[in-house]
């Protein structure tokens, strides 16, 4: 399986997946673990996967994404973004939402 | 090799002409920044499409000799 395949299969396996740096309970880098905490925060059960174990998965997933950095958010195989976007989107109340919308929490 | 706040600034203008940009050094070590950028360009177009644009400007060095850059975009009347 190409290391492509093997992304689309997590994603398809698991509706919210965040690629990151270490894992939920001991991320390796602020970024990663502002949005690993977010996610704690709101209840949402997802798979973090750790881009650190596996360095064709670390380079493909930029390719997939077409974006260069971790952590990467994925909700219902949709890119909804890095650190930043996350951090806006949660402080605006429109990651609740979206979340909501996609049927991830109550 | 680490980037100078002049040269991100320099090179984010090359692609977005009317940008206007503050970075900040968040630690003082040429490694870790935060940039508020506002132009134009970003009208119409989504976080993530705004936010790539910025990195494309960057010219691959984001996430290599650029370790962090946290990045916040406004688009502009």
């Amino acid at each position: 399986m190409s290391t492509k395949d093997e992304i689309i299969k997590i994603l398809e396996n698991n509706d919210v997946c965040l690629f990151m740096k270490g894992t939920p309970d001991a991320p390796q880098c602020g970024f990663s673990m502002a949005v690993s905490n977010t996610l704690k925060h709101l209840n949402v059960n997802f798979k973090g996967i750790n881009i650190l174990e596996d360095e064709n998965l670390r380079n493909e997933i930029k390719n997939f994404s077409d974006w260069p950095t971790i952590p990467q958010l994925y909700v219902k195989k949709e890119f909804i973004g890095g650190c930043d976007i996350v951090k806006e989107l949660f402080e605006s109340g429109d990651l609740k939402k979206l979340l909501i919308e996609k049927k991830i929490i109550n | 090799m680490a980037l100078t706040i002049q040269e991100i600034e320099k090179l984010i203008k090359e692609s977005i002409p009317d940008a206007i940009i503050q970075i900040k050094d968040l630690v003082g070590d040429n490694n870790h920044y935060s940039a508020k950028i506002c132009s134009k360009m970003f009208n119409d177009l989504s976080k993530i499409e705004q936010h790539k644009m910025v990195y494309k400007s960057l010219k691959g060095k984001m996430g290599n000799e650029l370790h962090a850059l946290s990045i916040t975009t406004e688009g502009k009347k």
